[in-house]
């Protein structure tokens, strides 16, 4: 039954996938983007993927679409034809696609205890997490304590991320000046101000939406969740809410000051957690040392990483979602 | 009473997906933009109604049911503040109502 689930799962993002490449309307190829996500969030919830499918759902088809809506604002609705090299770029794809399915070959059979992936370091994770961490969610242990090397570089690619947008699109000095010209001018350009029902109802979900963030970053240890998903989420909530009241208003409630802090201050404090590592006698990223109990420690660095990862996660996002909007208003 | 519990559920998930599918019929099939988001949306509602009162009765009283029920209450919030929030950006962009091409233009 699963495995028929599955096939049907990943026929439709095979069908996804072509009906994106295929349609010139690229607000149509956003909103097929959109729905190949949540189906490859559902395909990772039915390999037991619990964690990547949160964070599938949360980024790819939640903010993901939004910033695509943003780049598409500032663009034309349609794609340019292409003429040329049509049948070079389909000669790569099929040779490609011929290597990889050959590949597949060699794949172990899904699930399969003895593969080479079950025989590396996954057992001894699964066998330390209760007695070095003594957390229930091997993932948030492997991915903040374990791995935490990884996971440090992965914010700190976020941050690069977030400094390279604003590079692209122009960051104005100063931040947001309220100035009556500019409200007029962004309470025109979002199309749901007079709307009354969207915004009644937006204004009743988002706190919900944030403490669910905060729900997924604190209960991280417990269930799927982290900082990823939960800066992605927290974020959703916070975009939601420039939507309804314009982008102004959403500056106003997180300024760009804040959002810059969140972005620095949060991978600032995943390394300072590293730093106190070292200074407490450790090494770097080492939490046993945090605390006098070392399972305690451990949990404490995990929580206080997972903060970091949230803050600039949602920082990052954000300060882009308002780059794009901010472009779009000149 | 176990079996009967069973049997009402199933009733609801299949009657739920009957639902779904009329609606993912309408969409298709009705003639322009209003009357095919009508009827994705309108059965949209009913079949997250069945289906997930279907489930509910599936996993009992547990923390499962409760998960649900949020769910339950979250979609019937935000599922047709959606499809009004869609037909009036509609109607706003100038679609007419019973122009089909219109509406196959903005699909």
């Amino acid at each position: 039954m699963v495995i028929l689930f599955a096939v049907f799962l990943l026929t439709l993002l095979a069908l996804t996938a072509v009906a994106i490449v295929r349609t010139e309307n690229l607000f149509v190829a956003v909103m097929l983007t959109g729905i190949f996500s949540l189906l490859m969030a559902a395909n990772f919830f039915v390999l037991d993927a619990a964690d990547v499918a949160l964070t599938e759902a949360a980024v790819g088809a939640g903010i993901s679409t939004v910033l695509f809506l943003g780049a598409l604002a500032l663009t034309a609705e349609h794609e340019r034809s292409v003429v040329s090299g049509r049948w070079l770029s389909m000669g790569i794809v099929v040779v490609t696609t011929l290597i990889l399915i050959y590949a597949t070959f060699d794949k172990p059979r899904l699930g399969d205890p003895r593969a080479p992936v079950h025989q590396h370091v996954a057992p001894w994770y699964l066998d330390q997490t209760p007695e070095l961490i003594g957390i229930p969610n091997v993932v948030t242990a492997v991915l903040g304590s374990f791995r935490g090397y990884d996971t440090l570089g992965e914010v700190f690619v976020v941050v690069t991320a977030c400094i390279g947008v604003l590079f692209i699109l122009g960051v104005r000095r100063g931040g947001y000046s309220p100035s009556p010209d500019g409200d007029r001018l962004t309470t025109a350009g979002s199309g749901l101000r007079h709307h009354l029902i969207p915004k009644v109802v937006g204004r009743l979900l988002i706190p919900f939406i944030v403490l669910f963030g905060l729900y997924v970053l604190f209960h991280g240890e417990y269930g799927p969740g982290g900082g990823f998903q939960a800066g992605a989420i927290i974020a959703t909530g916070i975009i939601l809410y420039a939507l309804l009241d314009g982008e102004a208003q959403a500056l106003k409630a997180v300024p760009r000051p804040v959002l810059m802090g969140m972005v620095v201050g949060g991978a600032t404090l995943y390394g300072a957690v590293g730093v106190a590592g070292i200074a407490l006698g450790g090494s770097f990223l080492d939490y046993s040392v945090l605390a006098d109990d070392p399972v305690k420690g451990q949990q404490l660095g995990i929580l206080i990483i997972e903060v970091g990862v949230g803050l600039a996660v949602c920082g990052s996002l954000l300060s882009i979602f308002h780059a794009f909007a901010a472009r779009g208003r000149h | 009473m176990q079996s009967a519990v069973d049997v009402l559920s199933w009733i609801l998930l299949a009657a739920g997906g009957a639902f779904v599918f009329v609606g993912g019929l309408g969409a298709l099939r009705l003639p322009d933009f209003y009357t095919r988001m009508h009827a994705a949306s309108l059965t949209d509602g009913m079949g997250t109604i069945l289906i997930l009162v279907g489930i509910m009765l599936q996993a009992g009283w547990s923390l499962a049911a409760i998960k649900l029920i949020a769910i339950l209450v979250c979609l019937l919030l935000t599922s047709p503040t959606a499809s009004y929030a869609l037909a009036n950006a509609a109607l706003l962009s100038g679609v007419e109502p019973g122009n089909s091409r219109a509406g196959k233009a903005e699909n």
